[in-house]
């Protein structure tokens, strides 16, 4: 996918979103929450778009790191620990509609991880799930609500998105 | 990370600021209405205090479980150490019981390294002696860097009892390891030999010391380690060493003022000190709950090189 494309995915999600969750015609109860580090910046983009369709304030967005809820930490105590970095959510998730954010959909352990910390910061009326790419290999029972792009993979090969805000580029490849 | 966290000499600059950087991501957990991670599930943590501590002990305790360790804490005036049972043996019946971590405070200098050479556990130095205070070091660390944004090249004042305080040793390691400028000051007779070959300057004049600092750092009189002469009394102590409003005057005037506790108001700081605007004392106590949550989770995975 190169940046054009993914511009324009993302575009096409954000109308999704809006036909989804503008049932009485207000998102007042939307929010984003970005799983670090690519959700994040997939989130903020996701906020202006949907800003810029339908006018009115931008939708908050969150940032969630999910490292103390990863579930293989500490099962093999082998190199040092991941680095830990800040989880940033300045809004009540209560009763909110939160659209959980990540670049790449795989085995389903970060997602599994994800819902857990949410739920720690509040009770949300409902978490939908949005993905850059979904490459399959599912290893929980978890399944994404918007998807960018389908890409079959097989388990040997790796998935890289590269973002301007991180990498200097707009690009998702298939490495392997 | 090494096993064991014995002091500041031993960790590297990296190490500290990977753990300062993993504190700032910790300190988020306590502002949730859920105070609480899953990480150090199935963990059981011992906190083994010969010396009384209330901060330091409730510090790691709340830690301990934000993180969610199963935590005990085993006081001397309890314990069997009582009935003549020797620091060795107690720590071996401890480890007996297969703990992860075993965080170690006590009276005598160097007992934490005899302790990590005999125990599989991990250990925490919460304090040896006059030796090492290591987290203490790390959270007044984290606490200056909150307020300057750096450590390199500020000057710090340093002013009390230094003959006696593990604080002052694992401050000055960190502070000179980070780029610091640092001062110290106190009564002659409180001032350890050899005290420049550390890389800090030595004043006998408080006044000198805080001059222009950015950060001043107050020292416990700790009389129950003294049992000689060492000052005439606490007035005159307080007269010549004691941090008053017209002392602070003579630093930055953005300086803070910083002061490990338990604080003995009007020996070595005035309550109008003490109380004041730019006094971070209870900062440093709420930064310490998150330092530690980041040393017991580096510590809880593999050791360097695995």
């Amino acid at each position: 996918m190169d940046a054009d494309r993914i511009a324009r995915t993302l575009t096409r999600i954000a109308h999704e979103i809006l036909e989804r969750n503008a049932a009485p015609g207000d998102v007042h109860d939307l929010a984003l929450v970005g799983i670090r580090t690519r959700g994040v910046p997939i989130a903020k983009r996701l906020a202006q778009l949907l800003r810029d369709i339908r006018g009115g304030d931008e939708v908050p967005t969150g940032t969630l790191d999910i490292t103390l809820y990863r579930d293989d930490l500490m099962r093999h105590a082998v190199g040092p620990q991941p680095v830990v970095r800040k989880t940033e959510i300045p809004f009540s998730i209560d009763d909110k509609r939160i659209l959980l954010v990540d670049d790449v959909l795989y085995t389903g352990r970060t997602i599994r991880a994800a819902l857990d910390a949410l739920i720690d910061f509040g009770r949300p009326k409902a978490i939908q799930l949005v993905v850059l790419v979904d490459r399959g290999h599912r290893e929980l029972p978890i399944k994404a609500d918007y998807v960018g792009k389908n890409l079959p993979t097989s388990p040997s090969q790796s998935v890289q998105v590269h973002l301007v805000e991180v990498d200097g580029r707009d690009e998702v490849e298939i490495a392997g | 990370m090494k096993k064991d966290l014995l002091g500041i000499a031993e960790l590297s600059s990296e190490e500290i600021y990977l753990i300062l950087d993993t504190a700032e991501a910790m300190r988020e957990i306590g502002q949730r209405p859920i105070k609480k991670v899953p990480t150090l599930r199935g963990k059981t943590v011992v906190n083994l205090f010969f010396e009384p501590s209330t901060r330091t002990r409730t510090s790691f305790e709340i830690a301990e479980k934000r993180l969610s360790a199963d935590t005990l804490s085993i006081a001397v005036a309890t314990s069997s150490v009582l009935k003549g049972e020797t620091l060795v043996d107690t720590a071996m019946n401890i480890e007996a019981m297969s703990p992860d971590m075993i965080v170690v405070r006590h009276a005598a200098s160097g007992a934490c390294h005899l302790l990590s050479r005999i125990c599989r556990s991990r250990i925490i130095n919460a304090g040896d002696g006059m030796h090492e205070h290591p987290t203490q070091a790390l959270l007044d660390a984290f606490t200056i860097r909150e307020h300057k944004k750096r450590i390199d090249g500020l000057k710090v004042a340093i002013v009390g009892d230094l003959l006696h305080s593990r604080v002052l040793r694992s401050n000055v390691l960190l502070l000179t390891k980070l780029g610091a400028e640092v001062w110290v000051s106190g009564p002659r007779t409180l001032v350890p030999a050899g005290m420049e070959r550390f890389g800090v300057r030595v004043s006998t004049s408080v006044e000198e010391a805080v001059a222009d600092a950015d950060v001043i750092m107050m020292l416990r009189i700790q009389q129950e380690r003294m049992q000689g002469a060492f000052i005439p009394s606490l007035r005159e102590y307080f007269t010549v060493f004691g941090m008053t409003a017209e002392r602070v005057a003579r630093a930055k005037p953005d300086a803070i003022i910083m002061h490990p506790g338990p604080m003995n108001r009007g020996v070595e700081i005035a309550s109008e000190v003490a109380d004041g605007p730019y006094s971070v004392i209870l900062e440093q106590v709420a930064n310490g709950v998150a330092v530690r949550m980041a040393v017991l989770y580096l510590l809880a995975g593999g050791q360097e090189g695995g």
